[in-house]
């Protein structure tokens, strides 16, 4: 049939009913997608689309009448400092990304090299990624806290501070001790997966590396990194899409304080959408989002796009 | 034969002074690499032992200065007064029967689906898989709030009429997790990728017997994708159970609270109860951990394949 398809083309009529008689034959194809289908239509289909003619609304939940805004909404976002305080702040919280690629790297490196008890350290390093986020933002304000904490009961104790710090309270602190505590909750998935690539690397380029004289510091940088490649690209990107995204912490811990200084888009997102109920505003922002996102991620597809392929 | 014995036993006097250093450098390396681990995990299993520890101490103990690592005293006594407190129990039930029909449901609803985009030729196939992989770049916030909306006004549900109007739809009901969660095209990327991998020979053989499609999907298909199945079933368990800002935005009747959204409500309610706290962290993560160190060998597997795609 693939041949008669090339030689002589059959007419549309045709072609449109062969298309008929495959969806007939296949019907339980069809049949099996279905939930799936359904499911797809209503909650990101229907979704997105809702979600842009909501974004040029005035739409507040309780308020019957929804005025149409125009642009209103977008150009809000150009002068609310609020916002543009959370964006700088989730710009901020991304230094947590490669320094998580750097902590898992580390830490899969030292599993690599063939130790005893690989599969216990392992589990004490994973331990965290599977700890709920509310279990950690909880034991994480306790670390931080200002009188008790452990965090500047072992500062003081080595002498690297002299008096106490109230961690989460000092707007200067407060995102990087969450940025901190995104390191101690991800380096263990980072390390699973930079494992996982590590043992994909043949063991003949090690040797071969050894023959010609190259140091174990040389081999790291010259056959390591880069056949690692792949893995960091997608852990990078994976990374600063969460990071885009980040909650739970926030709400949690900070409250997006001190001086909004840890209010992150999906936070303040969070707060104009179910507080404030200015739902087109909040959805305008997801938009703003989306297209940072999508920026970032076309960026990162641009300058890799050669390399990552091999 | 022979020539090689000769090579070897001339080659070793040679080879043998040469391994005596790189030897004592091995065994440093060795030992630099275990106090380099050793110290790690001791700074990230700290914070999560303290925990622990701390849940077992009155509260008097708990506010003491220098921290008390092993209890003077041990005390269920905050176990006891989290699960006796308000509602806890039930938010317990609640996120254990939640995390399990989601799971269910969803197995069933992405197999069916991997299977047709593996193993099916219809029109239409890559066109729907690619639309479908693609709209996994946008970001959950831009669903948040139409599918609030969609939730309020769905048609029959809490108390609306037709039209979607008069009630509260599915919101703070379980309906409101359990639809939205019950397909997620990611666990379909995933297992259409491992069913890929079955020869067709296998399913035409089947078709030749006369079996129908479900019979070759629930059994030759679902049979064979085990290490896939399992990888996502905890998936799925333990991204319900850890699960807090969707449940923030659907529930608000205390009764039908999951427990992380019980858990967070408490501690920005009274600040004060580290005690009671600590125990009920300890309650929430204690699942997913037995599920994690009972099911290690595919949680890894997973972790490492969705890496690899």
């Amino acid at each position: 049939m693939a041949v008669t398809n090339i030689t002589k083309p059959q007419p549309y009529s045709s072609r449109f009913r062969e298309t008929l008689r495959q969806i007939r034959k296949n019907w339980s194809a069809y049949l099996f997608l279905m939930p799936g289908l359904i499911h797809f239509a209503i909650f990101t289909v229907f979704a997105v689309a809702f979600a842009f003619y909501i974004s040029f609304h005035e739409w507040n939940i309780i308020r019957p009448e929804k005025p149409f805004v125009g642009l209103e909404n977008y150009l809000r976002l150009f002068r609310d400092v609020r916002f543009h305080r959370s964006v700088i702040n989730t710009f901020t919280f991304m230094i947590g990304v490669p320094l998580n690629l750097a902590t898992g790297l580390a830490v899969a490196l030292l599993l690599n090299t063939k130790v005893r008890g690989q599969a216990l350290f392992r589990t004490l390093f994973y331990l965290p990624v599977v700890t709920p986020l509310v279990v950690s933002a909880i034991i994480w304000k306790w670390v931080y806290q200002g009188d008790y904490g452990l965090l500047n009961y072992y500062l003081l104790k080595f002498g690297i501070i002299q008096e106490k710090i109230f961690w989460l309270a000092d707007p200067n602190l407060a995102l990087p001790a969450l940025i901190l505590m995104g390191i101690w909750g991800g380096t263990g998935a980072t390390m699973v997966i930079y494992l996982a690539g590590l043992q994909s690397i043949p063991e003949e380029m090690y040797d071969a590396a050894k023959v010609d004289g190259a140091n174990s510091l040389q081999r790291l940088f010259y056959i390591t990194i880069p056949l690692l490649r792949p893995t960091t690209f997608f852990l990078f990107i994976t990374g600063i899409i969460g990071a885009f995204q980040i909650f739970t912490e926030v709400y949690i811990m900070t409250n997006g304080g001190p001086l909004n200084r840890t209010t992150t888009i999906g936070y303040y997102l969070y707060i104009n959408a179910f507080r404030e109920l200015d739902m087109g505003y909040a959805t305008a922002m997801a938009f703003a989002l989306f297209a940072m996102i999508f920026g970032f991620t076309l960026i990162q597809w641009k300058y890799t796009r050669g390399d990552v392929e091999y | 034969m022979a020539i090689t014995q000769s090579e070897k036993s001339v080659s070793k006097p040679i080879s043998t002074p040469a391994v005596r250093p790189v030897k004592w450098k091995e065994v440093l390396g060795k030992v630099i690499v275990y106090i380099l681990l050793t110290t790690g995990a001791i700074i990230f299993f700290a914070p999560w032992a303290w925990m622990v520890s701390a849940s077992f101490q009155p509260i008097g103990q708990i506010f003491e200065w220098p921290p008390n690592w092993i209890p003077d005293t041990i005390t269920l006594q905050n176990y006891v007064r989290f699960l006796s407190a308000e509602g806890f129990f039930r938010w317990v039930l609640n996120s254990g029967f939640l995390a399990i029909v989601v799971l269910l449901v969803q197995m069933f609803f992405n197999s069916l689906a991997a299977y047709s985009f593996a193993k099916r030729k219809f029109p239409g196939r890559d066109a729907l898989f690619l639309l479908m992989l693609g709209t996994l770049m946008i970001p959950g916030q831009l669903f948040l709030i139409p599918n609030y909306l969609i939730l309020l006004r769905s048609p029959l549900f809490g108390g609306n009429n037709l039209l979607g109007i008069g009630g509260h739809g599915m919101l703070d009901s379980f309906w409101g997790i359990i639809v939205p969660y019950s397909f997620s095209v990611w666990s379909v990327f995933f297992m259409r990728q491992y069913m890929k991998t079955i020869p067709d020979d296998l399913l035409d053989a089947a078709r030749m017997d006369g079996a129908s499609e479900f019979t070759i999907y629930s059994k030759v298909i679902l049979p064979l994708c085990g290490p896939v199945l399992a990888a996502q079933a905890i998936f799925t368990f333990t991204f319900v159970w850890n699960d807090f800002f969707w449940p923030l935005i659907v529930i608000s009747s205390s009764e039908l609270r999951t427990l992380q959204l019980g858990l967070a409500l408490f501690i920005l309610k009274n600040k004060t109860v580290w005690d009671v706290v600590f125990a009920g962290s300890v309650i929430s993560t204690l699942p997913v951990l037995l599920v994690f160190i009972f099911f290690q060998k595919y949680f890894i597997r997973g972790i490492a394949l969705t890496g690899m795609k």
